[in-house]
């Protein structure tokens, strides 16, 4: 049972996760596009904010208890994103991502979830997403080929690419 | 919107910044989606023997985080098929969106998990500018579809 603590707690976690963007409503396409359509006037709903103050809330506060140890419970120390520097590839990879969200009213993690529940086009927006990452590596790749100096800063291989930020 | 959707939605956001502390506590990493997917598929594609055969750590942490995710779908499709989504994109959008969201979550490291929550809950500037970029974008996206292109959505 001990062996398997870190699974289990991931697996947890995973599912209180997921069952929170179900009760909040973040897994309905419709929803979030509602929660966007800033500008539809009656139509506008603002609830989606009370879902990321709610997230921000509990975790802002957790967090800060939870920093104060030495180290996570089942790793040697805390593995947290440490950049601080505004790039291009942030702000247009971002850019990019709002436009899909906007565009199929689904993000990663809902997607996943409606997955789940046998949604059929979430299973196709999960596909074409693994495939959107691919391709951005590739492409990534094959940029720092061409520009060394760009290369400096380009994460080198997969392996230290998720552990940049995730 | 009345006053039992924003408690639905507080409640629900609760769950999810507790779910995002717990892997903070657990695993002292950042519980930002895109990038455990992303991880996991980078780790299968460099090796996919070995990632089955002798999952490490980083590996067992992603699956059991994304396995979670999809049994949260099940067990509401099972138990609580009131919060069921009641409309979806079709497969063409979907698969159109889902392309620029792993795309553009790769180029940008993070999505609205990892920037918006965690990130932003670290006042980290650059979660900060992505959460406003990805609003914004995902904003005039919806305005074009919805008020620009004859309703098309």
């Amino acid at each position: 049972m001990k062996r398997h603590a870190p699974a289990l707690t991931a697996l947890a976690a995973g599912l209180v996760f997921g069952l929170g963007l179900a009760v909040s409503g973040m897994t309905h396409p419709d929803k979030v596009q509602n929660f966007l359509d800033f500008t539809g006037g009656a139509a506008w709903d603002p609830s989606l904010a009370f879902v990321m103050a709610g997230a921000i809330a509990a975790y802002v506060g957790l967090s800060r208890l939870i920093r104060r140890r030495k180290a996570p419970l089942f790793a040697a120390r805390f593995a947290l994103p440490t950049r601080t520097d505004l790039d291009p590839k942030l702000i247009g990879g971002s850019a990019l991502f709002g436009v899909g969200w906007g565009l199929g009213g689904i993000c990663p993690g809902p997607a996943i979830v409606d997955l789940g529940s046998g949604m059929a086009s979430a299973l196709v927006f999960v596909v074409a997403m693994a495939a959107g990452m691919v391709l951005q590596r590739l492409t990534a790749r094959e940029g720092a080929q061409q520009s060394p100096a760009v290369s400096l800063h380009h994460t080198p291989s997969i392996e230290v690419a998720h552990e940049t930020q995730t | 919107m009345n006053t039992s959707t924003v408690l639905l939605s507080l409640a629900g956001g609760t769950l999810i910044g507790l779910a995002a502390a717990l892997v903070l506590w657990t695993h002292g990493r950042v519980a930002g989606i895109s990038g455990i997917f992303s991880g996991l598929l980078g780790k299968v594609a460099v090796s996919p023997w070995a990632a089955v055969a002798s999952p490490p750590a980083d590996l067992a942490f992603r699956v059991a985080f994304l396995l979670g995710l999809v049994a949260a779908g099940l067990g509401v499709t099972l138990l609580l098929p009131e919060l069921l989504p009641t409309s979806s994109p079709s497969l063409g959008i979907a698969a159109i969106a889902g392309v620029i969201v792993g795309f553009g979550t790769r180029m940008g490291n993070g999505c609205t998990s990892g920037h918006g929550i965690c990130g932003v809950s670290r006042l980290a500037p650059r979660s900060i500018v992505a959460t406003m970029t990805f609003m914004a974008t995902g904003a005039i996206t919806v305005f074009v579809m919805r008020h620009m292109s004859g309703g098309a959505s």
